[in-house]
Formats: structure tokens, C-alpha cells, sequence
């Protein structure tokens, strides 16, 4: 509370990066016309999709010293190397964490005198179709109301094996985050004291935030053409 | 409503009984209790479980609640929930950046305003504009925003007061709300699901007039929110209603995530504006409203009080926006800015005769860039951002990801209603049924929050 260092703080003097690129994806064109329709030539553009690189040291800010805490405490658990990699990216810090070391992480986070990060804003999802082997990422946003400092913890887990420790055990507030990831990305928390649909009606097929999810728009018909559902439409991209 | 008990023919169409394995279900739609009762009255059995709604007119909304009782007293209380959910947070998927304000503003009905500007600060993180945006836009940011905190709470009073019967609270209440809905009427054109923050700034300039409005409702409004005062603080009535029911402690509520006049009420000043200040907060002049008592009664006061400190920033801010006429509202970044600035014409139609005149008479290349940024709209750098806000109910923050295109790749709402509903078991279990009631409109959830 008494620490006025806010997340802005971070804007001058970025943090270097590790240069290495985590590519997601590659998206082609700019109008979403594929084949001898473009005339423009914009169909043959290809771009990566690269999200912000791992950080190095220092990070700047009270980050190092969240950093320094996170990797002592864990170490001190037993768990060596729990922290992937760190990225700082427009004044925020994410630790990415194996889906093995996110219950020890979490509890040191929440524990730890220098850390107290006691509070768990929720659970999201994101669906990264084309981040082979780590589809599905779980992301926690958790504040520290004793030092007034935000980090967000994010984990990952394939299609083929949907399984992510619960930390409803660690934050009560997750328990129907967690409900709502499962529902909306099939995300199974293990652990999690009743693991069930909470938006969606419970006898639902499917999990409708998967990149994946059909949406089955009706084609609207018009003079004989149809406009498809909203994922299968041109547009740009 | 089930309970194990001896068959019994029923005529009524409308309020049946049925054996289930369960034991037997009666469905009642309200003035037929008294068969239940007396049906009842000579089983030994005495927990039933109660379904409350989800169509319910004391449930704020369409919530379900399912409730064991024994006798008066309930044993368990379970929400079911998703009535509501439209699917807002996957429909923003596909469309622009832009577009996705005027999805995210229907999510939280009662506070439409934080919904766009939690997501458009979150989209301006991106961006890297966070300090490109102008100043007259922060300070339009922050007097929309605090009306609608006056107008929200407004609303939570008069329906908790509807709840318990205190109906003048609520004729007043929604008199009061009115007032705020006409000055956002004036301004943004439209009562809710205003789609009026946006990316780089606001969509339209405070239109002639709207600042004496303002003061002319600061005034009015002096007087009348110590009626409030007047009516609750020291009726006893109400009094005996609120106090002591919902406790839930600051232990309970960090645990559970509840935030906004629910933690306030347990005396700890935790308030985003205060602690990590966003659109300028930080030169506002304001206290953080906070009670001891952790109860239905203090949330009651915080709300109440917060409403006199929204007054005061509104009265800063409109005192800023007389010192900005004719300062820009959108961010100068032309790829960013929306092309045009809209207003109304001789036709009553919103489009802006100059820039029409621009775009069809002088510049192709205007024409092509208006069609450009508004069809196809701007990229966004890849990468997450997560802005929170102080909103009526609490902490509301937009995640939200981009793959660099130009529509979100996810946007996932941290809806404060969502997380506060999950204490409605810790806040009734145990208590009488009646104050159930009391402990969910001391939360405040707005349905279309909680289901997205």
C-alpha cells in the first residue's frame, strides 16, 4: 500500500531483450483473397506473428527485485528452473511458468514476505492454434496489495493433453475462473473442487472460445450468394 | 421446491406437484404458498430446497439460486449462472479494435462506461499511446465515468431498498439515475451502450451547453443525495434489515476476490484511482470511502459516500473541461484517430459537413484514408496488456491479446460482479432466508457482467 511505484513506472530505459522471437503463427495477404482473385499483390505478403521476446536482466524497477524473491523462494522449495522465461513488455511483467511448477510458484508468490501477492484477479485463457505443443495458455493476473505491484503468471498446456493444476487451493477466488476456462477452452484444472460448465448450459458440445469452435453461422442468401459465418468471411487480417 | 413427503392430488394448472426421485416437487409462481405450507405441515421432513429464479424480481437480475433450508434458516446456498451470456467476448474476435468498444459497453449494463474504458486503456497499452491521448479526452474519461459510478449506485441503492421494501428508496433512486442518463444523453447521444470511449481518445467533442447542464445536476444533486441519508442512515427499520447481514471479512474477501464497496466495507481503503491511478486520477482531489462494519449496512454507506466523492470529481472535472474549449479529443496519431469528428448538422444527420466536404470535394487521399482506417481499421503490435479500473462493483480489467492484426485476438473481461457473486454462499449460509436478498444486492452483480 505505502510503495507508490506504480506498473507505468517502466517507460524509460526498456529492459534489453534476449533477441530470441517467439513466433506464433503467420498470417498471408491483407484482404483475406486467396488465388487468382488478388489482383493486388497484397495476397503474397507474408508476416510472422512474433510476440515481445524473453527479457533480460535487469528488468528495471522493483521487477528485479519481485525476480530475485520469485527465484530465491523457489529455489528454496526444491523446484530449480520453475521460471521459464520473463517478459517485460510495455511495463508488465510476465513470468512464464511450466504447468508442473504453477501450484509451487503460486504459493510462493501469495506467501512469500517480499512478494504477497495476495490477491488473484482471475483466470484467462488464450487459444494459440499455431504455438505447437503449448496450444492453450493459462494466464493469471495477481496483485500485491501489501507492495502495490501487478504480475501476471502464465502457463501452458497442448491440445492433445488439456491439463493444468488447479489453484483454487492457492487463490478460493479461481474457482469459477477456473469453471469459466474449462468451459470456454476445455481446459481441465486438475484439482479444482467441481470442475463444471458455468456459462455455457451444461449438456453444451464443444468449447466456443477455441480458435477451433465452428461457429456455424446461418449463410444468409441474397440473389443466389451467401454470406458465410463471421470466421469463414473475407476480411482483413 | 423439493421435499420428501406424502402424495397428494393437485388441481391447480399452473402449480403442480410432481414425485421425483428426489422426493416431491412442487412448482409454485408466487400467491400459493399457503398448500405448500400446509401440505408440508404434517411431514416430519423439514429441509426443502428452494429454487429461487433465474426469473425472480428479487435475484437482481436473472440469477439462479438454489437454497437449502432448514426451516427459515438456509444451509447451502449455490448460484447458478450463464442466463445472460451472449458471447460478447468472442464476437469482439472479429471485429476491428474500434468495433470492439461497442460490444464491450452491453456487458455490464449499469456501468457501461468502465467496460469501454477498461478494454480502450488495455488497447492504448498496446499501442504505446497511453501518453499521446489528450488531456481534454482523460478529463471527458474521467467526468463519464464518475457519473456513471453515481448513476450505478444509484441503482444498487434503489433496488436493494425495492428488495426490502423500502420503496421510496427506490421511486427516488431511479428519479436521481434519470438525471445522469440525460446528461449522457446530451453528451454521447445515447442513454447505455454508449460505444463512446475510444481507442486514442472519445468519439466526439462535449457538445454546446453540456457544461452548465453538468453544474446545473452537481447542484440539484446536493440536495438531493442527503435525502438518502435522510430516509436509511438511522431508520431502524432499515437498519435491522442490513446490519450485521453479508459479513464477510477483509480475509474472506482477499480470498475470494471481492473487491470494490464490498472490501471497502471491511475498512480497508483499497481503490484503484487511489492506488494505481489511471486517466489522471492521481490530480483529482477525492477520499477513499470506507466502513468497519463488513455488512450490508456499510456497503450501503460506502456506496452512499462514494457518490458525494464522485460529486466532487465531476464538479474538478467540469472545471478543467471549461478551462479545454476546443481541445482535441482524439489522439493527433492520424493512423489511431478516428478521421472524423462528429456532429450534428441542419439534417440532423451526425456527420461533420466540413469533413465531408473534405473527403468528397478536395483529397482522394482523405477519402482513402478515412475508408481504410474505418473499414479495415488499425494494427495493433502483438503482445497482452491488462489495465484494471475501479469500477462501481470493483476491480474491472480487460486482458487483452493481439496477434498484430487488426481485430483482438482475445479479449477475456475480469468482470467484478463475476468474482463478488461467488461469496454469495459465505455471506447467507447460515442466515435466514430473507437476508439473502440483502447480502446479493449488498454485492451489487449486474447480470450481464457476470455472464459476458
Amino acid at each position: 500500500m505505502t510503495d507508490e511505484k506504480s506498473t507505468q513506472g517502466q517507460e524509460s530505459g526498456l529492459p534489453a531483450t534476449t533477441g530470441e522471437q517467439s513466433s506464433v503463427g503467420v498470417r498471408h495477404g491483407m484482404f483475406g483473397v486467396k488465388g487468382s482473385g488478388d489482383t493486388s499483390g497484397y495476397g503474397g505478403m507474408v508476416t510472422p506473428t512474433v510476440y515481445p521476446a524473453a527479457t533480460e536482466r535487469p528488468y528495471g524497477g522493483w521487477f528485479d527485485e519481485v525476480a530475485d524473491s520469485l527465484e530465491r523462494a523457489t529455489g528454496g522449495a526444491g523446484v530449480s528452473q520453475a521460471i521459464g522465461s520473463v517478459v517485460v513488455h510495455r511495463g508488465e511483467i510476465t513470468f512464464h511458468v511450466a504447468r508442473e511448477h504453477l501450484l509451487t510458484v503460486a504459493r510462493v508468490l501469495r506467501d512469500d514476505p517480499a512478494l504477497r501477492f495476495e490477491f488473484c484477479s482471475g483466470v484467462s485463457g488464450v487459444h494459440y492454434p499455431d504455438d505447437l505443443g503449448r496450444e492453450l495458455h493459462v494466464v493469471l493476473h495477481l496483485t500485491s496489495m501489501t507492495w502495490n505491484r501487478r504480475v501476471r503468471v502464465e502457463t501452458s498446456c497442448p491440445d492433445s493433453d488439456p491439463h493444468v493444476p488447479s489453484t483454487v487451493s492457492v487463490y478460493p477466488a479461481n474457482d469459477w475462473h477456473e469453471r469459466e476456462t474449462w468451459d470456454m477452452f476445455g481446459i481441465q484444472f486438475d484439482g479444482h473442487p467441481s470442475l463444471t460448465r458455468i456459462l455455457m448450459p451444461d449438456d453444451w458440445p464443444g468449447h466456443p472460445q477455441r480458435k477451433d469452435y465452428p461457429l456455424g453461422g446461418i449463410p444468409v442468401e441474397y440473389k443466389g450468394g451467401t454470406v458465410p459465418p463471421p470466421d469463414q468471411r473475407r476480411s482483413y487480417n | 421446491m423439493t421435499t420428501t413427503d406424502q402424495t397428494q392430488t393437485n388441481e391447480d394448472l399452473y402449480a403442480g406437484t410432481s414425485e421425483t426421485s428426489e422426493g416431491r416437487v412442487f412448482t409454485v409462481t408466487g400467491q400459493d404458498w399457503d398448500e405448500i405450507s400446509s401440505s408440508l405441515a404434517d411431514g416430519q421432513e423439514e429441509r426443502v430446497v428452494v429454487n429461487m429464479g433465474p426469473q425472480h424480481p428479487s435475484t437482481h437480475g436473472v440469477l439462479r439460486l438454489i437454497l437449502e433450508l432448514e426451516g427459515e434458516t438456509v444451509t447451502e446456498a449455490r448460484c447458478g449462472i450463464g442466463y445472460l451470456h451472449t458471447g460478447i467476448e468472442k464476437n469482439m474476435e472479429f471485429r476491428t479494435w474500434t468495433q470492439g468498444v461497442t460490444f464491450c459497453t452491453r456487458m455490464d449494463y449499469l456501468s457501461p462506461f468502465y467496460n469501454e474504458m477498461t478494454y480502450v486503456l488495455g488497447t492504448e497499452r498496446l499501442l504505446d499511446i497511453e501518453g499521446d491521448v489528450p488531456e481534454k479526452a482523460q478529463v471527458m474519461r474521467v467526468l463519464l465515468m464518475e457519473l456513471n459510478r453515481i448513476s450505478s449506485h444509484l441503482v444498487a441503492i434503489a433496488t436493494g431498498g425495492m428488495e426490502i421494501g423500502a420503496l421510496t428508496v427506490m421511486t427516488i433512486g431511479f428519479r436521481e439515475r434519470e438525471l445522469v442518463l440525460d446528461l449522457f444523453e446530451l453528451i454521447t447521444g445515447l442513454r447505455m451502450n454508449h460505444a463512446f470511449i475510444r481507442p486514442g481518445g472519445v468519439a466526439q467533442d462535449l457538445p454546446v451547453g453540456a457544461l452548465d447542464e453538468i453544474r446545473d445536476f452537481i447542484a440539484l444533486m446536493k440536495k438531493r443525495l442527503p435525502e438518502y441519508a435522510a430516509l436509511c442512515n438511522a431508520n431502524p427499520i432499515f437498519k435491522r434489515r442490513l446490519e450485521g447481514v453479508g459479513h464477510l471479512d477483509l480475509e474472506g474477501c482477499l480470498a475470494l476476490g471481492l473487491t470494490g464497496p464490498v472490501l471497502r466495507s471491511t475498512g480497508y481503503p483499497w481503490d484503484l484511482r487511489k492506488t494505481q491511478p489511471y486517466c489522471g486520477y492521481e490530480d483529482y482531489e477525492f477520499d477513499v470511502q470506507t466502513w468497519d462494519t463488513s455488512d450490508a449496512y456499510g456497503r450501503f454507506r460506502v456506496r452512499l459516500g462514494e457518490m458525494w466523492e464522485s460529486l466532487r470529481i465531476v464538479e474538478q472535472a467540469a472545471d478543467r473541461l471549461a478551462g479545454l474549449e476546443g481541445a482535441p479529443v482524439m489522439v493527433a496519431d492520424k493512423k489511431i484517430g478516428w478521421p472524423s469528428q462528429l456532429s450534428i448538422g441542419s439534417d440532423g444527420q451526425g456527420n461533420s459537413l466540413d469533413h465531408i466536404k473534405h473527403i468528397m470535394g478536395e483529397s482522394m487521399e482523405a477519402l482513402i484514408h478515412h475508408f481504410k482506417l474505418v473499414t479495415e481499421g488499425f494494427r495493433v503490435p502483438p503482445g497482452q496488456a491488462y489495465v484494471p479500473i475501479e469500477s462501481p462493483r470493483g476491480e474491472l480489467g480487460a486482458h487483452v491479446v493481439s496477434d498484430g492484426g487488426t481485430r483482438p485476438f482475445r479479449a477475456h473481461f475480469r468482470d467484478p460482479s463475476f468474482s463478488n457473486l461467488q461469496a454469495t454462499s459465505v455471506m447467507s449460509e447460515g442466515g435466514m432466508v430473507a437476508d439473502v436478498i440483502v447480502a446479493i444486492a449488498s454485492i451489487d452483480p449486474v447480470m450481464g457482467g457476470v455472464d459476458r
